[in-house]
């Protein structure tokens, strides 16, 4: 009972333990906030990249494209785990306003709409079209015209405090002509004798927020038979550059790419002996995470190093943790001799002194989690309270492609942190108490009389 | 010997043998003990005299198993004391000797009555105390009327004088009702009125067959006991 008893008392009666106390919480609230806004970032981050590409995508990197790909788009559908499958032509080329006489190159991605908004969160990204994402092409004030959806940052357009866009009620009238060098199946100019480049006119239709910074600045979306011409991959046996597909709800993302490749991999082999099979060589079927991993991987070195530097935090906790009780224990040496006199023994002291060390970390753990939980919910109202009162934000929405300040607690991690002080309280604690333990009961008691 | 029942009457309770201690001090070595012999029987009151600094304590610790010596043995009822294991020493400790120190040494963070009880809460787990506690209780509370402070229970060690801080920390040796009760210094820290009357307890225990060994500087005190011991230049003399 003693070993309840005790490290209560030394709990509530000492004050140097709620500096202990305050040692942990104040490193679990830095941990648990700064994880949760970074983990966050990068959540959202992640998320925008997989709502852009959808869950699996067959691609090649080469700008020619690959043949055959309605024949496997049909495969695809014809499998329970794939809810949606749809082409991609993609490539690149100049977009001139006409009159303005400035070119700006540009990626182009041509897209059938209905299927390509099932495959991935398209529609979502849409202003005008958003709740008729099939219609993304034809602009409202003219139909009949051919349309173009166009990274929403290509449009110079002012940005409220939150970050919002502002939209006209109507898309405005733009006139734009987009130009590209068209490729043969080989990779050579398709109009090498001729006047080399596709060009047509097109007219603003729609913007597509997608949150992601290089593609909001720098993409054309294009129906998708339209970019087929554009880039040469429309005739006789039409070419793609992508499929990108959706799995059915619950279906494993692992699983379904594995399957798909080695569906792939049948369908390379059964049109090995075709005209346009050296194409089919350079595809490579990928997971959303894998292909967008140039884009996503900076942000999580980042999110490592992180982790790695608040673990060097948790080696500074541990050590403030050992200094405190070591101090504690060096004023308790009297207590250890009387318990060592009256036969308790040195696993008995120093399970008193852990069980003292782990309320420490029990009691600033909670405190710290509890403030940073708090913390993390107001985040937001302060962040907007300060920029009220003292024009201070933490970045500048109009800046940069970040709303809200993420404030979503995960338990998981969480439980995690709050584990981990413990876990550093009680590393702190045992050697101090683990030493004191080994002295001889004479030793402790004669250091206190004199 | 035999005794009236049929069982052997122990002469010796607590035998040292060649006892030898001494403490670094710096580059030098001191030597407190040179090799010391003694014997304690049953019932005996035994008082350990000397001057300060001829080893009386060290040989109290010694016998009382808080310190080891660098050679002899110290025999308990027949049994060496260096070849038990730590848990075996930790029983000893805990329920063969009851040690009553010169500052008292109770702990601050514990009221009288679980001070008194803390030999009995050592020898329980968690769960064995929750069985015992009652008995266990009742027994702290009756050695405190005892020594006359029942009035005292709940209070904490420095709201007491120094006397009923030494008849706590006597209450504590008497818990787990130990064959041997070693005291060292029980009065040195106490006027004479408050002092004697602490020998006054150890005389009334001893006269209910407690065995006592005392470690005084005091010669005048050490005349109270049955036995005197004299230590000189870390020897009996």
């Amino acid at each position: 009972m003693y070993k309840l008893i005790l490290p209560t008392r030394y709990f509530l009666k000492r004050r140097i333990t709620y500096l202990a106390v305050a040692a942990v919480a104040l490193c679990v609230f830095i941990v648990v906030v700064v994880m949760t806004v970074m983990n966050g970032l990068v959540s959202e981050f992640k998320g925008k990249n997989h709502d852009f590409v959808g869950d699996c995508i067959v691609s090649t990197e080469s700008l020619v494209g690959f043949a055959y790909y309605e024949e496997f788009l049909n495969e695809l559908r014809d499998q329970d785990f794939v809810l949606a499958a749809s082409p991609v032509a993609k490539g690149f080329g100049l977009l001139t306003q006409p009159g303005t006489g400035q070119n700006i190159g540009v990626e182009i991605m041509g897209i059938e709409p209905a299927g390509f908004c099932e495959a991935t969160k398209f529609a979502q990204t849409l202003y005008y079209h958003k709740d008729d994402p099939v219609n993304a092409f034809a602009p409202t004030y003219n139909p009949t015209l051919a349309g173009c959806v166009v990274g929403i940052d290509m449009i110079s357009r002012s940005r409220d405090r939150s970050g919002k866009y502002y939209h006209n009620s109507e898309p405005l009238r733009i006139e734009l002509m987009v130009t590209c060098f068209p490729l043969t199946a080989k990779g050579a100019l398709a109009k090498a004798a001729t006047d080399l480049v596709n060009s047509k006119t097109i007219y603003y239709s729609d913007d597509s927020h997608t949150g992601l910074v290089k593609v909001d600045a720098r993409m054309v979306y294009l129906p998708f038979e339209f970019a087929q011409k554009l880039f040469g991959m429309a005739g006789a046996t039409p070419r793609a550059s992508a499929i990108h597909v959706k799995f059915t709800e619950g279906a494993s993302l692992k699983t379904g790419v594995d399957e798909i490749e080695k569906m792939w991999n049948g369908f390379a082999g059964a049109h090995a002996n075709q005209k346009y099979a050296n194409l089919l060589k350079n595809v490579s079927v990928q997971s959303w995470l894998d292909y967008r991993r140039s884009s996503i991987a900076p942000m999580e070195k980042e999110q490592v190093m992180l982790i790695l530097l608040f673990s060097m935090l948790g080696i500074i906790t541990v050590f403030i943790i050992f200094v405190i009780f070591y101090m504690i224990i060096c004023h308790k040496t009297k207590d250890i001799g009387i318990l060592k006199s009256v036969g308790i023994s040195r696993v008995a002291i120093v399970q008193v002194f852990l069980t003292f060390a782990a309320g420490v970390g029990i009691a600033g753990s909670g405190i710290g989690a509890g403030a940073g939980c708090t913390f993390l919910t107001k985040i937001n109202d302060m962040e907007d309270w300060l920029f009220e009162h003292f024009g201070w934000e933490l970045w500048d929405r109009t800046v940069y492609a970040i709303g809200d300040i993420p404030n979503d607690i995960k338990w998981e991690a969480l439980a995690i942190i709050t584990a981990s002080a413990v876990l550093a309280a009680l590393a702190g604690a045992f050697l101090p108490s683990a030493r004191a333990a080994r002295d001889r009961p004479v030793e402790l008691l004669q250091v206190s009389q004199l | 010997m035999i005794g009236m029942t049929g069982e052997p009457i122990m002469s010796e309770m607590l035998k040292a043998n060649g006892i030898c201690k001494s403490y670094k001090m710096g580059q030098t070595r001191i030597e407190v003990l040179k090799g010391l012999d003694l014997s304690v029987r049953p019932g005996e009151f035994v008082a350990i005299v000397g001057a300060s600094g001829s080893g009386k304590s060290t040989l109290l610790h010694i016998l009382g198993a808080l310190d080891e010596p660098d050679a002899g043995s110290v025999e308990f009822e027949g049994k060496r004391l260096d070849k038990f294991r730590a848990g075996e020493l930790n029983r000893f400790r805990n329920k063969m000797v009851g040690f009553v120190f010169q500052f008292y040494h109770l702990l601050d963070e514990l009221n009288v009555l679980e001070n008194v009880a803390l030999p009995a809460m050592a020898q329980s787990g968690t769960i064995g105390w929750l069985r015992r506690r009652i008995g266990a209780k009742k027994h702290a509370q009756g050695l405190l009327e005892r020594l006359g402070l029942a009035e005292r229970i709940a209070h904490k060690p420095y709201q007491l004088s120094g006397g009923e801080r030494q008849r706590v920390a006597i209450a504590r040796a008497l818990m787990n009702e130990p064959k041997v009760l070693l005291a060292d210094e029980p009065t040195g820290n106490l006027d004479s009125e408050t002092g004697n009357g602490i020998l006054r307890v150890l005389e009334e225990l001893n006269n209910n067959g407690q065995t006592i060994v005392m470690v005084t500087h005091d010669d005048r005190i050490a005349r109270r006991a049955h036995n005197v011991i004299r230590l000189a230049d870390g020897k009996i003399v």
